[in-house]
């Protein structure tokens, strides 16, 4: 029988080096504890996606050395100011930049979730994201006179991973409203879920549940990290710790009190 | 125009300057990091008795949003979005914005966090408000160095929407035939100031007007009833600039 629930570094060993990684927006369950094992155990070469924007996750990744190329639409602490280690990477040409906008990763990973090279989106001719994404075409709108319309290639992440509040043995993973959790996992080879808790029985069994889950069909590992998302928020269920992202920003302002927060906050396990 | 008494603070004019843009319409979104349109979206419809419409991002209390963040862009495509905000790290009189980097892209002398939805948005947005509170030669300059999102599309790119004003801490300009107007002047600013600290050029009427101050009735309406709102999304921005914190949300 599938068994889908394991400690925390056993579900990570499907995230390997150089692999493409999927990871959710700031606010909708970001998988902060396995963010910390992955650094803990030196993942190197991520081709990281987020979707479509990242704050702590990417910063913290980037700082540790663990991502060669970066694809999103913006990496930002939010009110408490630029995401150092990011912005420290990009001026030195630390990592490979591959600059998008909100819709078009949701749009791309769309295309993933239904099997289809490419995904069209308005908005983007003119903007000089264009001229640095090789990938991105413009076409004639085949249904159109003379609408010119980008066209997106599907991205297929190897894997997915994210936070949800709760997870059953059969792995379905509860995720509420946070739709583009699914859509993530749709779109991946492989979806590795950190949950608050397990919850017994089955959670398709519940029309209302179910409504909110994802199917473990889509799912290769589970573990349970409680309070996982910290210091960001996990929607519906606790807001983010703004002492420690403030402390975050502090220290990450320099390479020196990044690898003081690093010592502090992802190698000492106790602290994490 | 100097030494003037004051009871109100930037903060609150800029949200009252907003929320007059905003106008009449179904649906305001507020995208990231965007405290004062958050404050003057919540304030338009505290006015308007629960019209329009307000979607701020992050905060689940305010967006309606049962199918992912896509809904957004989604319902943005389609003209369910009525008026949405940008800013940029640099802003050029041709409206065009610069989200991304200055200097080379490929060798960035600043790097800022990234284009988020404005290369889809302002394209696809009837009335986006332009908002840069640090208005300066360094942000208000005469190109961008790089285009997240262009000010104005060529003829035959669809584009429904786009800029319609430039909010800053000195004046609010109009947006109109690709390029600025000034259409009023803070209180406690001149247009000698304006110019000198604007890196583009823009039109100019033969009298600019001073921006009305916000009215007791609208300071009270954003203090008491707007404030408390913001603590979920904007949690610093309501300590500092209206002295509310967390307990304020529990009330």
């Amino acid at each position: 029988m599938f068994q889908p629930v394991k400690s925390l570094d056993d579900a990570l060993a499907a995230v390997t080096d150089g692999c493409t990684l999927v990871v959710p927006r700031e606010v909708s369950g970001v998988p902060m504890a396995a963010t910390r094992a992955l650094i803990r155990r030196g993942v190197k070469r991520l081709h990281l996606v987020a979707l479509p924007t990242s704050s702590l996750q990417a910063d913290l990744l980037i700082g540790a050395a663990c991502v060669a190329t970066l694809e999103t639409s913006a990496v930002s602490l939010g009110e408490f100011g630029p995401a150092p280690r990011f912005a420290a990477a990009v001026i030195a040409g630390a990592i490979k930049m591959l600059d998008a906008t909100c819709p078009a990763l949701h749009a791309a990973l769309q295309a993933a979730e239904k099997g289809v090279p490419f995904m069209p989106l308005r908005g983007l001719i003119g903007s000089d994201l264009l001229k640095y994404r090789g990938d991105w075409k413009v076409i004639d709108s085949p249904f159109g006179n003379a609408d010119p319309i980008v066209l997106l290639p599907a991205i297929k992440p190897d894997v997915a991973l994210l936070h949800a509040p709760m997870a059953d043995r059969f792995g379905n993973v509860w995720i509420g409203r946070q739709r583009e959790l699914a859509t993530m996992a749709h779109a991946a080879a492989k979806t590795v879920v950190t949950v608050e808790k397990i919850h017994d029985g089955n959670l398709l069994d519940d029309p209302v549940l179910a409504a909110g889950t994802l199917p473990g069909f889509y799912v290769e590992s589970i573990a349970v990290a409680e309070r996982g998302a910290w210091p960001l928020p996990l929607p519906d269920h606790y807001a983010a710790d703004p002492e420690h992202l403030a402390e975050y920003a502090r220290l990450a302002a320099t390479a020196e009190g990044f690898a003081d927060y690093l010592e502090r906050y992802v190698y000492d396990k106790r602290a994490a | 125009m100097t030494n003037v008494r004051r009871d109100f603070r930037d903060e609150e004019l800029l949200a009252d300057v907003i929320a007059r843009l905003i106008g009449d319409v179904r649906h305001v979104a507020v995208g990231n990091a965007s405290p004062i349109p958050a404050t003057a979206a919540l304030l338009a419809r505290e006015r308007g008795k629960g019209r329009p419409y307000v979607s701020l991002l992050g905060s689940p209390k305010n967006t309606f949003w049962t199918d992912g963040a896509r809904e957004l862009f989604d319902c943005a495509g389609q003209g369910r979005i009525d008026v949405f905000f940008l800013s940029g790290g640099q802003i050029d009189g041709q409206g065009n914005v610069n989200l991304v980097s200055t200097g080379d892209y490929e060798h960035p002398k600043v790097r800022f966090p990234g284009s988020f939805g404005s290369a889809y948005l302002y394209y696809v947005v009837p009335k986006v408000i332009l908002f840069r509170v640090e208005h300066s030669r360094r942000t208000l300059v005469p190109r961008v160095d790089f285009i997240s999102a262009p000010g104005a599309s060529e003829q035959n790119v669809y584009r429904p929407g786009g800029p319609i004003a430039l909010v800053t801490n000195r004046c609010l300009f109009s947006f109109a035939g690709g390029r600025f107007t000034l259409t009023s002047v803070h209180p406690g600013h001149t247009i000698e100031e304006v110019i000198e600290h604007t890196g583009f050029d823009f039109e100019r009427p033969a009298a600019v007007p001073e921006t009305p101050a916000p009215s007791p009735d609208t300071l009270r309406l954003m203090r008491e009833t707007v404030a408390p709102q913001l603590t979920e999304v904007y949690p610093q921005f309501a300590r500092q600039v209206f002295g509310v914190g967390q307990a304020a949300r529990a009330r």
